[in-house]
């Protein structure tokens, strides 16, 4: 027998889970200004994330799924997307949002109840929130393909999480990016839990990477929590994509260290043990410790970080606050480009309804 | 000039295309649109060396290329979220589901994206496309390729589910669906794809969506149907005129959102109506005309509103799909009835 094909899927990791260099680090390491930059907006988006759960709690948002844990993947995504590029995130990718130029107060709004949150007005090509998992990666190949179809050198990054691949939707979209050789990079946030269901159970696949090889993409595991190795992927896969060279498939590892979101109780399938050993692999933490050890940091520049955050989560709670709802009739007018006749009678009894019982909001 | 069936043009000036059928005319249609905005591309499976199963779009990828007609792997949800992706980037995507009976894969597309792309961005970004799908029975063909579910899409708001039943108005209603703004599902009666021919003027002059046609005027009776059952609706009304009773046709034509004041309009003026649909009754679209008709021109009624429908059961496999389609005696009963009360 003559065998016909045989795979690998290479795994790549810089830093130690407390911040130390295994050995030499990718060329990105020595753009100090980035590296910095991707820092704060870890802290950014973690102090963002703490303050939506308070806000829930108190009854001041709706349900909100934590991206604690999960900083460094978006952040790189947002450093290393082209402002012309488009990206088509899932529910769980605020650090890419916030770097993409969506206000946090548009990020409150959506999880907040209302649509005028996924109106971005800094980056109006990207695809709005997904919440019916992998569904996007339909849409990320749309997109990849406008850009073929018109000969653009655009390229699309699409976020999946770890139990999104087990949806026909992600391995049909990876599989239609090798058949038709399209410029999308597919990054899966593998955060071990699907709400409670466990990695193990979605795939006996040893990784999830390696589901790209059966798709005729390259696929690459990288340890998320690690700044440098997620930033070496997501620019190398760019750049095949941006050179016409095709898609791939980046399986980013990483831990949920929040519940899935806030309606969700993790204890009730998941030890303390576990989520203990995850908390030491922090990605944030462990890009702290690196620079605070290479010079770069010092506890007077977290301090003063911190507050800055603080400060800037404080304006967006505060503005998201203050915003009135929109009047009742934006669920009317913003359903077709032009109201249909059939819906003129609906629109007016909702205008009348609100008008009758004082509403309030804009005008209607 | 030929079109791709091969029939002649007759004088260029009136672009009267003679002896067009159904199919010919989305074929007609798609061109037209292809060569006059370079936005417009096809996906679907089977459609560009193929020139789909049903030959709707023969010709076009040697007409307009490979990038703009595109072979699909073989997966319907993927077909109808590509799209969506697609029409976000301002192309006007008209992608072809091979059956309506393959489309369900790509219904949680079509209902929590395609539909509410322009609300839930507050209209940043929407999606202009076409979901084409034959659909009905009629054809002896095999299991799941039979079925009328055009109600299962009738529901979602934020789509509009448009049905032609004839050359000229598939010409027509397929030009608007593509330069419509929001996305359509164009569902193309298969029974009558090859059924009657028309002169079709191919000149690119769009139909109103959001509008019924009333296709014969008549003062004792509204019938009122859609898509392939329109030809035994008109051949009742023939029936019907031998017998003394005149008979109003309407084609709904675009079954959501759903034009009331045309269908109310003729009720107050005939008194009576009859719906007639190939899809099973329960919940079917003749149900949403009847209630409106019940809560709008109640007293214009002079008897109950009567539906001839397909049954609650799965479609029959062929050999008995006859028992199940409305037939025209069928429709002149059910009128008879409602001239008796």
């Amino acid at each position: 027998m003559r065998q016909r094909h045989e795979f690998h899927v290479d795994s790549t990791r810089y830093l130690d889970d407390r911040g130390k260099p295994l050995g030499e680090l990718p060329p990105q390491a020595g753009d100090v200004d980035r590296v910095l930059a991707a820092y704060r907006n870890m802290v950014l988006t973690r102090t963002f994330d703490a303050k939506t759960i308070a806000l829930q709690r108190t009854g001041k948002c709706g349900t909100y799924p934590s991206v604690l844990g999960h900083e460094v993947i978006g952040t790189v995504i947002g450093q290393s997307l082209k402002k012309t590029d488009v990206f088509v995130p899932y529910y769980r990718d605020q650090a890419a949002h916030i770097l993409r130029g969506v206000s946090l107060t548009e990020l409150l709004l959506y999880w907040g109840g209302d649509e005028r949150g996924s109106a971005w007005k800094n980056c109006p090509e990207d695809l709005p929130i997904a919440v019916p998992i992998a569904t996007q990666c339909c849409h990320a190949v749309g997109v990849a393909s406008a850009f073929r179809i018109r000969g653009e050198k655009r390229a699309v990054v699409c976020c999946v999480g770890d139990g999104g691949t087990s949806k026909g939707d992600f391995l049909e979209s990876i599989n239609l990016a090798g058949a038709w050789h399209l410029p999308v990079v597919f990054v899966v946030v593998n955060n071990q839990w699907a709400i409670s269901t466990p990695r193990s159970v979605q795939s006996s696949a040893d990784t999830i990477a390696q589901k790209a090889i059966g798709a005729g993409l390259p696929g690459h595991v990288v340890d998320g929590n690690d700044y440098f190795a997620v930033t070496e992927a997501v620019d190398q896969a760019l750049e095949r994509a941006h050179g016409g060279k095709g898609a791939s498939v980046i399986e980013a590892v990483t831990y949920r260290l929040g519940d899935h979101t806030t309606a969700d109780d993790a204890t009730r399938y998941r030890s303390a043990d576990a989520l203990k050993k995850a908390w030491e692999k922090d990605g944030l933490k462990r890009l702290q410790n690196y620079l605070h050890d290479t010079g770069n940091w010092n506890p007077e520049q977290e301090k003063q970080l911190q507050a800055d955050c603080k400060q800037t989560v404080d304006q967006a709670v505060e503005a998201y606050l203050a915003t009135e709802p929109e009047p009742p009739t934006a669920m009317v007018d913003y359903l077709f480009e032009t109201l249909p006749v059939a819906l003129q009678g609906q629109r007016a009894r909702i205008a009348d309804k609100h008008r009758a019982r004082g509403g309030q909001g804009g005008s209607v | 000039m030929n079109t791709p069936s091969g029939q002649t043009v007759t004088p260029p000036e009136s672009r009267a295309v003679n002896n067009v059928t159904l199919v010919e005319a989305v074929n007609m249609a798609l061109a037209w649109e292809m060569e006059h905005d370079e936005n417009v591309v096809l996906l679907g499976e089977d459609i560009a060396t193929n020139g789909g199963v049903f030959r709707a779009t023969v010709g076009l990828k040697e007409r307009f290329g490979y990038r703009r007609v595109m072979d699909t792997p073989l997966a319907e949800n993927l077909i109808a979220g590509t799209a969506i992706g697609m029409a976000t980037q301002g192309l006007r995507p008209v992608a072809e589901f091979q059956f309506m009976g393959f489309i369900y894969a790509g219904m949680e597309q079509m209902i929590s994206h395609a539909a509410r792309m322009r609300n839930r961005t507050r209209g940043r970004l929407h999606c202009p496309l076409v979901y084409r799908a034959p659909f009905g029975g009629g054809i002896h063909a095999p299991e799941h390729h039979s079925e009328s579910t055009e109600a299962l899409f009738a529901h979602v708001p934020g789509l509009r589910v448009v049905i032609p039943s004839s050359p000229q108005r598939a010409y027509g209603l397929l030009l608007a669906a593509i330069r419509n703004p929001d996305p359509v599902v164009f569902l193309e009666p298969k029974r009558i794809y090859r059924a009657v021919t028309q002169s079709v003027a191919d000149d690119g002059e769009a139909l109103r969506l959001d509008t019924c046609f009333t296709l014969r005027e008549g003062e004792d009776v509204t019938l009122i149907s859609w898509g392939a059952s329109i030809l035994e609706t008109l051949q009742a009304a023939d029936k019907l005129a031998e017998q003394g009773v005149s008979a109003e046709v309407i084609d709904v034509a675009t079954i959501s959102p759903l034009d009331r004041e045309t269908l109310l309009c003729s009720v107050a003026k005939t008194g009576r109506a009859v719906i007639v649909h190939e899809a099973c009754r329960n919940g079917g679209v003749g149900a949403e005309v009847a209630a409106s008709i019940a809560e709008a021109a109640f007293l214009d009624l002079q008897a109950p509103v009567v539906r001839v429908t397909g049954y609650d059961t799965i479609m029959p496999y062929y050999r008995n799909e006859q028992a199940y389609l409305p037939q025209v005696d069928d429709i002149v009963e059910a009128v008879e009835q409602v001239i008796a009360l």
